[in-house]
């Protein structure tokens, strides 16, 4: 099996898409003889044509709106925002179009597209291009927001999300784009986009996350088991619709939560988390749920982010906070 | 030096009076074959007034009427073919009735209900409320056109108060970048609710934006069935061969209020208003068919009898749909609806059982 970045896994999946089904495009600024600025779309231009991947104008809010009107004619278009910063023009088409086509149609007309765009920070970039955006995603009814954390979940969410009969916004985290390299076989098989993901098995307290923030969520696991504390970890990765199941089933025995997440603090998912954890897993608890997020502060330029982007260290702190209540 | 040069032609068949100030086109030499326009527009007129009337008294939601545009959006309806997809704005029932959408359907759509927008030909959209975000819809639409190499074409409607939006501008650049079979028809009614057309633009004209992208603009009187048919006739035929997109511009003027929300007299007085009746597009219509012979007193009072009992009809329909169950709000949101939001469902329809 061949080992692939997270941003080489986008590229496979796309690829392996677009294979497998003639409707699915590719559109986006730069994703044509460029690959992408970040490369997701490298060599599908030279393998499919300018037919099938195109560079758009320079248009967010039509970039989207133009994948509506494809994707209610049968394409599954996929399209690139390139950097989250620049998505907010795009939330007009998600929220008003992309997101009701087929219940204001009552399912006569459907929206199969994908809105990729890279999510978060840690990558040195300029100024708007580092922004975690998932929030104003998750408050739209008839969208799915999913967050791959993994070469692997990357490349199974992904060809999910494209053969998704209904729209699907796709948030890869930059910061993993060539952090880790892991095996993944292109053998076309999808993940659930139903699922909350148990990738670290504990007994002692939760750890739930998504994103960039599993990588600390991780390690700071790691250290704790070093100290003897079993963290499990979640990779929520399917934000909307949210799988509550495993993070339930997991705080009934652990009794403890800290939620990690690189979006700002306030109405992010996050909070979603901790209120159905209260509406119903609240009598597990021994310890309050505990928050490591962003803050809620404008995205620091460069020189401040890794103050801004929950640390493994932070995350060990709350972990241990939620360890004093016995 | 000048590096561009652009010119915006103006085209009118039939002026206020009725009277023919240029060669018809073809689609017009037998006076008869206007007759159908004429009864789409009477019978638009007619439904809108009685759907005015049905919103005042309680039993519509807010509507907008197309008083005074009828030309615009029966006309290009009419140059469409069934296989042209029409992805129109919000005060296009005109269009949407031309083309198969029954009026029980319209009633139902603005008195609350989804499915209103069902019926019709299968590909075309459902209004768009947000003002000009459907333009890029339109073009999505025509991509996927030409990627088929069909030879079909999309009509995309919006106002006056469309044209000032970023979206409307990138959808034309893109049309006009990519060659699309799409045509834009601009129904300039001088209006945005209370902001009129001079204080939305110092463009000289609305259908010079196009030429910024790329694509030819032109305007034609809107008051004038026959120019806005004629108009888009030649739009569609150049897009379905593959020579790209138009803006058409057609002039007019919003008679009524600007939904049943609103009240015109706070921003512009009646004389005004009534200098644009001596304009509006039904009269000089059938002026002009009767001076052609073809139109009679008779004709005209049973045409009107028929269309009031077709409305009455409509209506009795429209108040006697049952209103759909709380639960359906779930039933479309998803090809399958997740677990999450079953469990929502269900939420509701305990509730619906609990207080039943
Ligand atoms: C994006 C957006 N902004 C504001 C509104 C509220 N609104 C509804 S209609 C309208 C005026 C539209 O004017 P125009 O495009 O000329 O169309 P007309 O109403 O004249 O048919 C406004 C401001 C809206 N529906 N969408
Ligand atoms: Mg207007």
């Amino acid at each position: 099996m061949p080992e692939v970045t997270l941003v080489g896994a986008v590229n496979l999946a796309l690829a392996r898409a677009m294979e497998d089904d003639p409707s699915v495009l590719v559109l986006g600024e730069d994703v044509g003889v460029d690959g992408g600025v970040f490369r997701a779309t490298d060599g599908l231009l030279g393998r499919f044509g300018p037919e099938r991947v195109f560079d758009t104008p320079l248009a967010e809010a039509s970039i989207a709106g133009m994948a509506v009107g494809l994707a209610a004619q049968g394409f599954r278009p996929v399209a690139e925002i390139q950097f989250s910063g620049f998505i907010y023009p795009a939330i007009d088409q998600m929220v008003n179009h992309a997101a009701r086509l087929r219940n204001r149609t009552r399912s006569r007309l459907s929206c199969p597209m994908v809105l990729r765009a890279p999510n978060g920070g840690g990558i040195r970039a300029a100024e708007h291009h580092s922004e975690s955006v998932e929030a104003f995603f998750v408050n739209i009814p008839g969208l799915r927001v999913v967050v791959p954390s993994s070469p692997a979940k990357a490349y199974g969410l992904l060809l999910a999300a494209i053969r998704d009969p209904d729209p699907v916004v796709f948030l890869e985290p930059p910061r993993l784009y060539r952090a880790l390299k892991e095996e993944v076989a292109d053998d076309g098989r999808a993940l659930s986009l139903d699922t909350s993901f148990v990738i670290r098995e504990g007994t002692d307290v939760t750890l739930v996350t998504w994103g960039a923030s599993v990588v600390e969520a991780m390690a700071a696991a790691d250290d704790l088991a070093a100290d003897g504390v079993e963290a499990e970890v979640i990779d929520v990765a399917c934000l909307k619709p949210l799988d509550m199941g495993p993070i339930l089933a997991s705080v009934e025995r652990t009794g403890r939560c800290v939620i990690v997440h690189e979006a700002p603090l306030t109405g992010a998912p996050g909070a979603e988390i901790a209120a159905r954890i209260a509406e119903r897993g609240l009598m597990s608890l021994v310890a309050p749920v505990q928050r490591v997020t962003g803050y809620d502060t404008v995205m620091p330029l460069l020189r401040l982010e890794k103050a801004f982007i929950p640390s493994t260290r932070r995350v060990i702190d709350a972990a241990l906070r939620t360890l004093e209540y016995a | 030096m000048a590096v561009a040069t652009f010119e915006i032609g103006f085209t009118r068949f039939l002026d206020r009076s009725g009277e023919v100030v240029q060669p018809l086109p073809a689609f017009a030499s037998e006076a008869k074959a206007l007759i159908p326009l004429y009864r789409s527009m009477t019978r638009l007129r007619m439904f809108d007034a009685k759907a005015v009337a049905l919103q005042r008294t309680g039993r519509l939601g807010t509507y907008a009427a197309a008083l005074g545009e009828e030309a615009v959006t029966i006309g290009l309806a009419s140059a469409m073919a069934a296989d042209d997809v029409l992805v129109p704005a919000f005060r296009d029932q005109g269009a949407q009735l031309w083309r198969g959408v029954g009026l029980v359907d319209i009633l139902a759509y603005w008195g609350g209900d989804e499915r209103g927008s069902v019926a019709g030909p299968s590909e075309d959209f459902p209004v768009c409320v947000p003002i000009g975000t459907h333009f890029p819809h339109a073009v999505g639409v025509a991509l996927a056109i030409k990627l088929r190499r069909q030879s079909r074409a999309v009509v995309c409607i919006g106002g006056d108060g469309a044209t000032s939006k970023g979206d409307v501008y990138e959808a034309m650049n893109m049309a006009g970048l990519w060659q699309l079979p799409v045509v834009f028809v601009v129904s300039n009614n001088q209006w945005a609710i209370s902001v009129p057309r001079q204080r939305q633009t110092a463009a000289a004209t609305l259908a010079q934006k196009a030429i910024a992208a790329g694509i030819p603009g032109e305007q034609v009187d809107g008051n004038d069935v026959i120019a806005v048919r004629h108009a888009v006739d030649e739009a569609l035929a150049a897009a379905r061969a593959g020579r790209g997109p138009r803006l058409i511009e057609a002039v007019t003027y919003r008679l009524g209020d600007h939904t049943t929300s609103d009240d015109a007299t706070r921003y512009r007085d009646d004389a005004t208003v009534s200098t644009h009746w001596a304009e509006e597009p039904l009269v000089r219509l059938r002026r002009y068919l009767t001076a052609q012979g073809v139109w009679t007193k008779e004709d005209e009072e049973a045409m009107q009898v028929a269309l009031a009992a077709e409305i009455e009809k409509a209506v009795a329909d429209y108040l006697a749909l049952p209103p759909p169950a709380p639960q359906d709000m779930f039933d479309h949101l998803f090809a399958v609806l997740p677990a999450d939001l079953k469990a929502q469902r269900d939420t509701l329809a305990e509730e619906e059982a609990l207080h039943a």
